[in-house]
C-alpha cells in the first residue's frame, strides 16, 4: 500500500491535465494515473513517408483497430457511429483536429428555450473567465468579432485561407450564408515554447512541429514544474471505498503490470465520456452494487457522440489536399433553433480543405467513382487535390437508451470488462442530418463541385464522448451537482465531457476543459468544507 | 518468417495480377502499374498487420477464379475482379494496401506533382489569402441567440 495522496487524477487527457494544473496551487499532493506514455513527437506520421498509410494501422484513430498496449477494447457493434479516441499523456487532444468552437450560452438552457432535454443547472457565464484562461493555456487562434459565436480573444491570429478557403468563402458569400474562420489550437505564430504550424496537414493524428496543441505540451509541463505527479503507463481498475462510502482510492495496474492500491482523499475521474462510465461500473461494490455513484441509475446513459453529416465534392480548381491543417473555417448559419426546418436544435459546420492522395484513393475507389483499369489515372488526377467538404455536427439530445455498460465477454489486456455501446440516431438528429446533407449539396454546387459523395453519419466519427455521468442540481436525475462532485460520493469528482447534460452542436474540447477548470476552481473555494 | 514468406507464391502471383487490374501501367501519364516490382516489393515488405485480411481476399479471389487469375481470359478476369470487389472488408483491405503502396511511388507521386518527401520538417507554404471575402459577413452581422 502507497502513502495516501491528497488528490488522486484519473486520466491525463483534456479535463485531467487542466484540473491538475488548476489545483496545483493549492500545494496539495496530488498525483495522475494515465493508462498510456508519453508521446514522441519524433515518431509521429508526418515524419515518414509512409504518413498515410500509418492512419490505417498504429495510428489509426479507432482504439480497436489501432490495438496499441495502451488501449482498451471497445464493443461498438451495436452503434453506427463508431469510438475513436486517444489513450496517452495529452489523451484525444494528440488525437484530434485542433476546431476550438466553445458551446453557447443558449446551448446551457435548452429546456427553457426549445422544451427538449434539460438545462444545464450551471450557464455560459459561469464558464467564461475559464475559457478565456484555457484558451491562454492551450494556445488559440482566430478571429474576434464573429457575429455568429460567443465573443473570444484568441492570442494568435487566424489561420491561413489558402486555396481551399478561398473557394468556401466565395461560394457562401454567393449564398448569403455565415462562414467565419475558425478558432483552433494551432499556433499560427511561435507561442509559449511552441514553433508556429508550417503545414505539414493532417492535425488530428498527433503535430510533429509541436504547433497543435496537446496537453502533453501545454498543460502538463506547467503541472509538472509546479509538484504534480504523473505515473504513466498505470491502468485503474475500480475506486474503493471505505465504511463511510467515502472513496479510499484506486486499484491500479502498473507499467509492469503489478497490481497496487493506491489510497487517496479525494478521487477525479478524467477518463471521457466511455471510459468513466465504464470505471464507474467497473466500481461496484456491496454498498454501491450498481456502480459507484450510481444511485441515480444514469451512469453510462444519455450517451451523445454527435453524428456527423458529411458531403464532400471536386472543384476544378486545386484546394489545400493534405498541404494544411485540415479545417479552416466554421459556419454558424443553422446553429440555433428554426422550427420551420422540420428539428429541434441544430448545427455547427466546419469545412474540410482536403485530403493526402492514399485517403483520397482508398475512400474514392471505395464510393465508386475512382474506376479500375485504364481509366483510373485520368479520373485520379481530377480527384486528387481537388477535394472540398462541408461536415455537420449536428446536436445530439440525450436519450436514456443511449449507453455506456460493460460487456459480460470482452476485456482489456488486464482482464478488466471493456466498455460496449448502445446507441441509435434519433429522428431529430436524422432530419438534421438531411437539413445539413441539402445545405452542403447547394454549397458544392455554388462552389461548382462535382461527383459529390455523402457520409452520413461518418461511422468513425465517434470523436465526442458525452452525457453519460451527467450534472444536476437533483440527485435523481443526474450523477454529479452542479461543481463536478458524485451526489452519492462527497470525496468524488468528475471533470470530463461525460458530465455535459446537452451536446450543443460544437467539438466540445473547449468546453470540457473551460468545465475542468471552472470545477477545479469550484473546489479551491470549498476546501475547507469540500464534503459537507 | 520473411515478408516475402507470409504471402504464398500463387498468393504473390493473384496480387500482382489483380493490382495490374486496379492500376495499370500507363505511357500517356508516364507511371507504371500497381503490378510494378517495386511496388509490388513494397506491399510484400510492408503487409504486417493486413497479413491476414490480404491472404483471405487473395485465397477467396482463388476460389472465385477457380485458376491463377494472370491465366484468364480478360472477359473472366474482369466478371471475377467485379465479384471479388464486392465481397466485404478483406477485399476492401487487399485494394486499400495495393493504392496505399501505389500512392506513395516517387515515380508516382512525382507524376503527380507531389514532392517526394515527408511532411515534416519542411511542411508546406499557404497562402494567407483576401481576408476582404469577410466583408459581406460582417456586413450582415447577426447576433447570439439570447439565452435567458
Amino acid at each position: 500500500m502507497k502513502d495516501p495522496v491528497d488528490v488522486l487524477i484519473i486520466g491525463a487527457g483534456a479535463s485531467g491535465a487542466a484540473v491538475a494544473w488548476s489545483l496545483a496551487e493549492t500545494k496539495m499532493h496530488i498525483l495522475c494515473l494515465e493508462q498510456g506514455g508519453w508521446m514522441n513527437p519524433a515518431e509521429y506520421p508526418s515524419t515518414g513517408r509512409d504518413w498515410e498509410a500509418k492512419f490505417y494501422g498504429e495510428w489509426s484513430s479507432s482504439p480497436n483497430v489501432r490495438g496499441r498496449p495502451e488501449d482498451y477494447p471497445i464493443n461498438d457493434d451495436n452503434s453506427p457511429i463508431k469510438v475513436v479516441n486517444y489513450n496517452a499523456v495529452g489523451g484525444s487532444t494528440v488525437m484530434y483536429t485542433a476546431h476550438w468552437p466553445r458551446l453557447h450560452p443558449s446551448d446551457f438552457k435548452v429546456r427553457t428555450l426549445d422544451g427538449v432535454a434539460d438545462d444545464w443547472p450551471i450557464d455560459y457565464d459561469a464558464l467564461t473567465p475559464f475559457f478565456e484562461e484555457n484558451d491562454r493555456m492551450m494556445g488559440t487562434s482566430g478571429l474576434s468579432g464573429d457575429p455568429l459565436s460567443p465573443l473570444t480573444h484568441p492570442p494568435m491570429p487566424q489561420q491561413p485561407m489558402g486555396l481551399s478557403g478561398a473557394i468556401i468563402g466565395k461560394a457562401m458569400n454567393k449564398l448569403g450564408w455565415h462562414w467565419w474562420p475558425s478558432d483552433t489550437t494551432v499556433a499560427t505564430m511561435d507561442y509559449e515554447g511552441r514553433a508556429r504550424c508550417i503545414n505539414l496537414g493532417h492535425c488530428t493524428p498527433a503535430c510533429a512541429q509541436g504547433a497543435k496543441s496537446s496537453t502533453d505540451i501545454t498543460y502538463w509541463p506547467h503541472a509538472i514544474r509546479a509538484g504534480v505527479e504523473l505515473r504513466t503507463h498505470c491502468r485503474v481498475r475500480e475506486i474503493t471505498t471505505d465504511e463511510n462510502g467515502m472513496a479510499s482510492g484506486v486499484v491500479y495496474y502498473d507499467k509492469d503490470g503489478i497490481e497496487q492500491f493506491q489510497r487517496a482523499h479525494v478521487v477525479i475521474i478524467a477518463c471521457n465520456g466511455v471510459g468513466t462510465p465504464r470505471l464507474l461500473l467497473n466500481s461496484a461494490s456491496g454498498r454501491f452494487p450498481n456502480g459507484l455513484a450510481n444511485s441515480s441509475g444514469l451512469v453510462g446513459k444519455n450517451l451523445m457522440f454527435h453524428p456527423y453529416a458529411q458531403i464532400y465534392g471536386y472543384v476544378k480548381e486545386p484546394t489545400d489536399s493534405n498541404r494544411a491543417p485540415p479545417t479552416c473555417l466554421w459556419s454558424k448559419q443553422w446553429y440555433d433553433t428554426d422550427l420551420s426546418r422540420g428539428f429541434v436544435r441544430g448545427y455547427g459546420v466546419q469545412f474540410v480543405r482536403g485530403a493526402g492522395p492514399v485517403f483520397e484513393a482508398v475512400v474514392s475507389e471505395q464510393k465508386g467513382i475512382l474506376p479500375w483499369g485504364e481509366d483510373h489515372h485520368r479520373v485520379f488526377r481530377k480527384l486528387n487535390g481537388h477535394r472540398l467538404g462541408f461536415s455537420a455536427i449536428c446536436e445530439d439530445l440525450p436519450e436514456e437508451h443511449n449507453r455506456v455498460t460493460l460487456d459480460p465477454v470482452l476485456k482489456d489486456s488486464h482482464g478488466i470488462p471493456a466498455p460496449k455501446v448502445d446507441y441509435t440516431i434519433s429522428e431529430n438528429s436524422r432530419k438534421m442530418m438531411e437539413h445539413a446533407l441539402a445545405r452542403g449539396r447547394e454549397f458544392l454546387e455554388t462552389a461548382g463541385a462535382s461527383d459529390i459523395c455523402v457520409n452520413s453519419p461518418i461511422p468513425w466519427g465517434g470523436w465526442h464522448l458525452l452525457g453519460t455521468a451527467r450534472m444536476g442540481t437533483d440527485p435523481e436525475r443526474s450523477v454529479v451537482n452542479e461543481w463536478g462532485r458524485s451526489h452519492d460520493v462527497k470525496n468524488l469528482f468528475i471533470v470530463d465531457g461525460s458530465i455535459f447534460v446537452t451536446s450543443g452542436g460544437v467539438n466540445p474540447t473547449s468546453t470540457i476543459q473551460a468545465l475542468a477548470l471552472y470545477i477545479a476552481d469550484q473546489m479551491k473555494q470549498r476546501l475547507a468544507n469540500l464534503f459537507d | 518468417m520473411s515478408a516475402d514468406n507470409q504471402l504464398t507464391r500463387r498468393q504473390r502471383d493473384d496480387l500482382r495480377a489483380i493490382a495490374a487490374m486496379i492500376i495499370p501501367a500507363s505511357d500517356e501519364y508516364k507511371v507504371p502499374g500497381a503490378d510494378d516490382p517495386a511496388i509490388q516489393a513494397d506491399m510484400l515488405a510492408t503487409l504486417g498487420r493486413d497479413t491476414k485480411l490480404v491472404a483471405a481476399a487473395l485465397d477467396h479471389l482463388a476460389r472465385l477464379a477457380g485458376a491463377p487469375l494472370a491465366e484468364l481470359d480478360a472477359a473472366r478476369r474482369d466478371a471475377v475482379a467485379q465479384e471479388f470487389r464486392k465481397s466485404g472488408v478483406a477485399a476492401a483491405t487487399l485494394v486499400r494496401v495495393v493504392l496505399q503502396c501505389y500512392y506513395r511511388d516517387d515515380r508516382v507521386l512525382g507524376s503527380l506533382g507531389i514532392e517526394v518527401r515527408a511532411p515534416f520538417p519542411k511542411g508546406h507554404v499557404l497562402a494567407d489569402g483576401d481576408w476582404s471575402l469577410l466583408d459581406p459577413v460582417k456586413r450582415r452581422g447577426g447576433s447570439l441567440r439570447r439565452a435567458p
